[in-house]
């Protein structure tokens, strides 16, 4: 395995670890649009807490497909092709929530409501199947000598990939919650932080049993058992900070931690993966290795220096852009109507 | 029904819907930055108001593009993952460094754009909008730099099987890129001038419009740029064929239905209708002497029919069919010159009738009937300069290495492509028609209408999220 290899089996965990720590809380706004807010106002309001940054968000999630194709060709065309309706599935909840951000602003009052649900719901079925797709993923899917998967309904949807598409779901509205609590003032703010408190309780029961499972259905432990099990701890580590900020109103460390926990999951699949990057249930002589699914050293070594010297410039401009819109999304009080 | 077919059916579905977006938002971006531009210029409040307005509508189409062209990058590994091995060593980069240096940038500026007005100067302000012209150019570059080698390979060798890049400069460097994307770019130019002007003249056409002002001065600017861009999209298209002529001469012979080798001087064929089946033309009308012109930029020169590159491709590359759809590509390519060409004529003639001295434009409802039914002609042609680009490279997708049969991904069944495709299709047209309506609906609400409504909110004493005395 070269340096090269090596690097961008990290940046893709980094990109998706970025992804996650980013759009998580999108998501997670975009599912309270409708679960948490009591009147329209609430629902603009903390809609306008993601109005300027969701898409750049987004961008996280393209970058690690386009990194993953251009530095793991053969784990891309495997992983893309062998999760098509899963695939189609995200596709899908990206694009009726990305739209709906510029339709609710536009339609008239009464369609409003439609595209608050199509937020709401496109929120929530792109983590879910991301959850999905990383813990049958992990699982070991039938890949065949050629790399080739071609999988069966139960091989996609099993208890453990179900508890993972809902752990991601939870920790993206917490996520979400957490940026709500963070970034606005009024009712909202509070109501964002009970419900956070609430969640934080089932999040623990989630956390025993996604770790129970990952005990028996993967191979985790068995070939990782140090970082596996540290990684767990980490997460639930991060959990209990979060928690306990949340109590006490430490409104940043919320946050920060209820992020962290995404890059921690993240490095626990591809720790866990390592060295493999798709794992076969058929034959271990067909698992993807980063050794045989990456590109060329030359390719690597281009892509590379792109990143070294652009993904700087682009964290500065982005930082900025959190910096420019830091302050905390006033509360409008519904207005008695004329 | 194949999966072969099944999977082209949905490329082409797929990006023909996004390519609607993709120069309407370049195009209209741009011309909105100019509008702004001149209201810092100016400080004239009616160029802010334009810039808003015509704002508004340029974001719509922004945020269809965005979410119609996530599915483009997945779609390579979805349907086409045979193809993602063979040639994901060279074609992955491009994908790569556009989303890093291209999306990125156009993503957070046009956060900034939007979100900014009552926070920062004009000055930075229009600065964004600019930003974000240049980040959808660049992204325009990066994904034809990837198209551009599937049209014409360099750069690379073949290693067990697979392409392998050699040089990133020669991905580049490569002709084709730079024919690729001074076409697109200057496309996308007339795009954005031709809405404006298109549906600045929908407007004047009702019988109460109440800032004809406002649409005339918005239709000035349009024509403008339009004139620009369709000056600039003909001479890139004029140097593209003659490129063509020699990289790929198939596609140049059918869209010129030419079947024999023409005599010398070549002649133009004006319209025609080809018997694909028997490979011979059924009728047509010709022109003299203009092929060899369009060809070879003088007045002889015998141009290549079909059937002698047939044979002359069979024995390089092996027993196949090398005739591209030629119906569709002869009356694709007519259709794409034919209104670039109007687009020229009708962008001249507008700013002749629109000049001070006599506007007589204003006053022929006919004349604003033909520039408004101008505001489809654009997408018209882009999407049949793409159907000449891609089909055109018929039986390849990769030319002279990969062909289209050997692409898909052999592990997906013909269902899971019936769902996607019927999937994408039902979310396709339930976003085109909100947005077509939303467009309606912001022409109808006309320029004055923000104003209205901050007057109304002011009154109201709702606050702007973001405005500077929001935050505590
Ligand atoms: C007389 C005018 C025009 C000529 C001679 C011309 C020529 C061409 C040629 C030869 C191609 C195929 C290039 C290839 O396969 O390598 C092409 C493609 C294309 N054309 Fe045109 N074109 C003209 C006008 C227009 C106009 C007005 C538009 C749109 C507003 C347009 C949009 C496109 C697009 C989007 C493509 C596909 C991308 C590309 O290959 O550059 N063209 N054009």
């Amino acid at each position: 395995m070269s340096g090269l290899q090596l690097l961008w089996f990290i940046l893709i965990a980094v990109l998706f670890s970025g992804f996650f720590f980013l759009e998580g809380f999108d998501f997670g706004v975009g599912m309270a649009v409708q679960s948490l807010t009591h009147n329209e106002n609430e629902k603009d309001q903390i809609v306008a807490t993601i109005g300027p940054v969701w898409d750049g968000n987004e961008v996280w999630l393209i970058t690690a497909g386009g990194a993953l194709f251009a530095s793991y060709p053969f784990w891309y065309a495997t992983l893309f092709s062998g999760y098509y309706l899963i695939l189609l599935m995200i596709l899908a909840g990206l694009i009726v929530r990305g739209v709906s951000f510029e339709f609710r602003k536009n339609v008239p009052a009464k369609r409003k409501q439609f595209w608050n649900w199509t937020l709401s719901i496109g929120s929530l079925i792109v983590p879910f199947f991301f959850g999905v797709m990383f813990i049958s993923m992990i699982e070991g899917m039938p890949i065949d000598a050629d790399g080739n998967m071609s999988a069966t309904f139960g091989d996609y949807i099993n208890l453990f990939s179900v508890v993972g598409g809902v752990a991601m779901v939870l920790l993206s509205y917490l996520h979400g919650l957490n940026y709500i609590a963070l970034k606005t003032t009024g009712p909202i703010r509070d109501r964002a932080k009970n419900y956070a408190k609430f969640l934080y309780g089932i999040l623990y029961i989630g956390l025993v049993a996604f770790a129970v499972l990952m005990y028996f259905e993967t191979d985790f432990f068995k070939m990782h058992f140090a970082t596996t099990l540290i990684l767990l701890v980490l997460m639930v580590v991060l959990t209990v900070i979060a928690n306990v900020a949340v109590m006490k109103a430490a409104e940043i460390t919320t946050f920060v931690a209820s992020g962290a926990t995404f890059v921690a999951l993240v490095a626990l699949i591809f720790t866990g993966m390592f060295p493999r990057v798709m794992i076969s249930s058929i034959s271990s002589k067909y698992d993807l290795l980063i050794t045989n699914s990456s590109s060329s050293p030359y390719t690597l070594k281009i892509m590379s220096y792109t990143a070294i010297m652009f993904l700087p410039l682009v964290l500065a401009y982005i930082g900025w852009t959190y910096y420019v819109f830091r302050r905390r999304v006033k509360h409008a009080p519904v207005l008695e109507t004329k | 029904m194949s999966i072969v077919a099944l999977g082209r059916f949905q490329f082409a579905m797929t990006t023909i819907y996004h390519y609607f977006f993709v120069p309407f938002s370049i195009g209209t971006g741009l011309v909105v930055a100019i509008m702004e531009t001149m209201y810092v210029i100016t400080k004239k409040d009616e160029y802010l108001k334009m810039t808003k307005f015509w704002g508004n509508i340029f974001l719509l189409s922004f945020a269809v593009g965005v979410v119609t062209g996530i599915i483009q990058e997945f779609q390579f590994g979805m349907n086409w993952s045979a193809y993602s091995r063979f040639v994901g060593d060279i074609f992955g980069a491009p994908l790569a460094v556009e989303a890093l240096l291209a999306f990125f940038m156009e993503s957070t500026f046009l956060g900034l754009w939007i979100f900014t007005w009552k926070m920062v100067s004009p000055k930075l302000h229009v600065t964004f909008m600019w930003i974000v012209t240049l980040a959808s150019s660049l992204s325009a570059l990066w994904i034809l730099a990837a198209n551009s080698f599937m049209q014409h390979p360099t750069g690379y060798t073949i290693k067990n099987g697979h392409a392998v890049m050699t040089s990133f400069s020669a991905l580049l460097k490569n002709p084709q890129l730079w024919y690729e994307f001074g076409h697109v770019i200057a496309a996308a130019i007339v795009t954005g001038g031709i809405i404006i002007t298109g549906l600045s003249a929908f407007q004047l056409l009702k019988k109460k419009e109440g800032n004809p002002d406002f649409y005339k001065k918005s239709m000035h600017i349009g024509l403008l740029v339009a004139l620009f861009g369709s000056i600039a999209v003909l001479t890139a298209g004029d140097l593209q064929m003659k490129a063509l002529v020699k990289e790929q001469p198939m596609k140049f012979a059918a869209t010129e239905g030419l079947y024999k080798n023409s005599g010398d001087p070549a002649s133009w064929t004006l319209v025609a209708w080809a018997n694909e089946n028997g490979h011979k033309r059924v009728w047509g009308i010709e022109v003299p002497y203009v092929l060899s012109i369009l060809a070879y930029d003088e007045p002889s020169g015998s141009v290549k029919g079909m059937n002698a590159i047939n044979k002359q491709l069979v024995k390089e590359y092996g027993n196949r069919n090398y005739y591209p759809p030629v119906n569709t590509l002869f009356w694709s390519f007519r259709i794409m010159a034919g209104f670039g060409t109007l687009m020229l004529l009708v962008s001249l003639l507008g700013l002749f009738f629109t000049r001070k001295k006599n506007q007589l434009l204003y006053r022929q409802k006919w004349m604003l009937w033909i520039l408004g039914l101008c505001t489809f002609t654009p997408f018209l042609a882009n999407t049949t300069g793409w159907l000449v680009t891609e089909l055109g490279r018929y039986p390849w997708t990769v030319y002279g290495l990969f062909t289209i049969k050997q692409s898909i991904s052999p592990n997906v069944s013909v269902a899971s492509l019936l769902i996607s495709n019927t999937v994408y299709f039902l979310l396709f047209t339930g976003i085109g028609a909100t947005m077509i309506s939303l467009v309606v609906r912001e022409l109808k609400k006309g320029p004055d209408y923000e104003e209205k409504l901050d007057e109304e909110e002011k009154r109201a004493a709702k606050i702007d999220p973001f405005d500077k005395e929001a935050f505590e």
